[in-house]
C-alpha cells in the first residue's frame, strides 16, 4: 500500500485535495470571524483614542470605553481650511461612521500631495476630530494622525488640551515598526514624556515648532517645552513621528481648525 | 510494536518524557510568552488545540500520505490550524492576541508539534494520536505555567493581575526579561532529572584532564 502512495499521480492528488480542504477551512474561519474581529479592532481603536486624551487608562473594560466615548463629540473637519462639514456632505450616515482611511484612497474625497513629509501619499479632504467639552468650553481635542516610520504607516491619536497647543497625550495603535526599537512608540514610559509639551510658539500658529531630539531633554535644554526625547535605536521611526506630528498640525492638516478652537469659534 | 496504553501516552509526556524538560524543544516561545500567567495560559490553550488537531488530522490521512511529501503535508495541516487558532484569538481574546503578537504564528515552527505529527501520528490511530497531542500539549503547558507563575509573582508581584506578594517585596525586573526564563527552565530540568535520574543524558565524550605544558 505504501508503494502505491508514492506514484506521481497519487502525490498530486493528495497535494491538491489537501490544499483545497485546508484553504476552505482557513478562509471559512477568516470570513466567519471577521465581523467579531472588526468589532474588537474598532473598540481597541476607541480605547486608544480615549487613553490618548487621558480620560481612561488603557485596559479599561468595554463598557467603560463605550461610556467614555459617548462624552466625545465627533466633528468632520475640512483639511486646510478648518471648516466643519456635515456627514451628508461626505455621504456618511454620521460623523463617526465616516471612514477616513477609505476616503484617503478615494479619488474624489482626497488629493495627492506633492510635498509629503509624513509619507501618506494622499490626504483625505475631510477628517475626523474628537472634541471633549466642559459646558461650552473645549477641554480636549483628539486628532487622528498617521505617517510613515521606517517600515510601516503608523496610525495614532494625538490629544491636545483646550488651548489647542499643549499636548495631553499620544497613542499609536497600529504600526509594524521593529519590536523593541521603533515599536517602543507604544511604550507608556515614552508617551508619558509628551504630556505638557507645546506644539506651537505663541503667535506662530502656522508653523509647529515641535521636535523629537537626540540625546535627551533635560532641565537645561533650549526650548525644552517643544522637545521630546527621540527613541534610541529608532532614528527613522522617530523622524517619522516628528514629521507626522508637524504635518498634521501644520497648515495643510488640522492647523486652521485649531486656530478656530483658539478663537473660540468651535 | 508493543501495544500503547492510553494512560501512558497521556501522562508520559507530562513528566517522564516532557517535550521541554527532556527533549528541550519549543524553548523560543517558552522564553517569550511566560512573563505573565494570563498570556501563558492562552498560549498553552492554543498549543494544545494545535497539537491535538494536527495529530488527529495527520493520523486520519496517514495511510494516504506519499512519503516524498509527508513533511510538507504535515506543515500544511499545522500551518492551517495555527491560522485558524489565530483568527479565533483575534475574535475572542483581542487584547491577549495583540500581546502574543507573532508568537501565535510561530506555533507553526514549534518543533513539538511537527515532532509529534511525524514521530507519533504517522504510525498511530486517531484516538491515540489525539491523546498523545493532548499529553504533549499539557507537558509543554506544565512548564509554561510553572515558569509564568514564578516570573509574574517575582517580577511583577502579581498573578493574573492580582497582587499576591507581601508588601515588603520589591519586584525584581529581571524576572520579566527573557533570560530569567532560561534560568527557571534550567532549574526545572535539574529538579526533574534529580527526581528521575533516568532522564540524565549520557556524556557524549569524556573531558580530557587538564594538563600544564611548558611553553618551550
Amino acid at each position: 500500500m505504501s508503494q502505491s502512495n508514492d506514484t506521481i499521480r497519487k502525490t498530486l492528488i493528495v497535494a491538491v485535495s489537501l490544499s483545497i480542504v485546508f484553504s476552505v477551512v482557513v478562509s471559512g474561519s477568516a470570513v466567519m470571524l471577521r465581523p467579531l474581529q472588526e468589532k474588537n479592532k474598532a473598540l481597541s481603536t476607541r480605547s486608544n483614542m480615549i487613553a490618548a486624551a487621558g480620560v481612561l487608562s488603557s485596559g479599561a473594560s468595554n463598557e467603560k470605553v463605550s461610556e467614555a466615548f459617548e462624552q466625545f463629540e465627533v466633528l468632520l473637519v475640512e483639511m486646510g481650511t478648518g471648516e466643519i462639514v456635515t456627514p451628508e456632505a461626505v455621504n456618511a450616515k454620521s460623523a463617526e461612521a465616516y471612514d477616513q482611511r477609505a476616503a484617503s484612497r478615494d479619488m474624489e474625497l482626497s488629493r495627492s500631495l506633492e510635498e509629503d513629509p509624513a509619507g501618506i501619499n494622499r490626504l483625505a479632504k475631510y477628517r475626523k476630530v474628537y472634541v471633549l467639552r466642559d459646558g461650552e468650553e473645549v477641554t480636549k481635542i483628539v486628532l487622528p494622525i498617521h505617517g510613515y516610520g521606517l517600515w510601516s504607516t503608523m496610525y495614532g491619536f494625538l490629544a491636545l488640551q483646550g488651548d489647542a497647543n499643549t499636548v495631553e497625550g499620544i497613542r499609536f495603535y497600529e504600526h509594524a515598526e521593529t519590536p523593541g526599537l521603533g515599536g517602543e512608540i507604544e511604550n507608556p514610559e515614552w508617551t508619558a514624556k509628551w504630556k505638557g509639551k507645546k506644539i506651537y510658539e505663541d503667535g506662530e500658529w502656522t508653523d509647529p515648532k515641535f521636535a523629537l531630539v537626540k540625546g535627551g531633554v533635560g532641565e537645561n535644554t533650549d526650548n525644552k517645552e517643544y522637545k521630546v526625547d527621540a527613541l534610541s535605536g529608532a532614528t527613522l521611526t522617530s523622524r517619522g513621528v516628528g514629521s507626522t506630528v508637524n504635518f498634521w498640525l501644520g497648515d495643510r492638516g488640522y492647523g486652521p481648525f485649531l486656530k478656530k478652537v483658539r478663537q473660540g469659534e468651535i | 510494536m508493543a501495544e500503547l496504553k492510553t494512560k501512558d501516552v497521556l501522562f508520559g509526556p507530562i513528566l517522564y518524557n516532557n517535550p521541554i524538560a527532556l527533549q528541550v524543544l519549543g524553548i523560543c516561545s517558552a522564553l517569550a510568552v511566560t512573563s505573565s500567567l494570563k498570556v501563558s495560559l492562552v498560549m498553552c490553550a492554543a498549543v494544545i488545540a494545535v497539537t491535538c488537531a494536527s495529530n488527529v488530522a495527520v493520523s486520519l490521512i496517514r495511510s494516504q500520505i506519499p512519503s516524498s511529501i509527508r513533511i510538507i503535508v504535515q506543515m500544511t495541516i499545522i500551518a492551517s490550524l495555527v491560522i485558524v487558532v489565530d483568527q479565533f484569538l483575534q475574535a475572542f481574546a483581542y487584547q491577549i492576541s495583540k500581546q502574543l503578537s507573532v508568537f501565535v504564528g510561530l506555533i507553526i515552527t514549534n518543533c513539538i508539534i511537527l515532532g509529534r505529527a511525524e514521530g507519533f501520528a504517522m504510525q498511530n490511530g486517531p484516538w491515540l494520536s489525539f491523546v498523545d497531542g493532548l499529553g504533549n500539549g499539557l507537558g509543554y503547558s506544565l512548564i509554561l505555567v510553572v515558569v509564568a507563575i514564578a516570573r509574574e509573582a517575582l517580577g511583577a508581584g502579581t498573578l493574573l493581575g492580582y497582587a499576591v506578594m507581601p508588601e515588603w517585596y520589591v519586584p525584581n525586573g529581571l524576572m520579566l526579561l527573557p533570560p530569567s526564563a532560561f534560568f527557571l527552565i534550567g532549574l526545572f530540568i535539574w529538579a526533574v532529572r534529580t527526581w528521575d535520574p533516568e532522564q540524565v543524558e549520557e556524556e557524549e565524550y569524556e573531558m580530557q584532564p587538564h594538563r600544564v605544558r611548558e611553553a618551550f
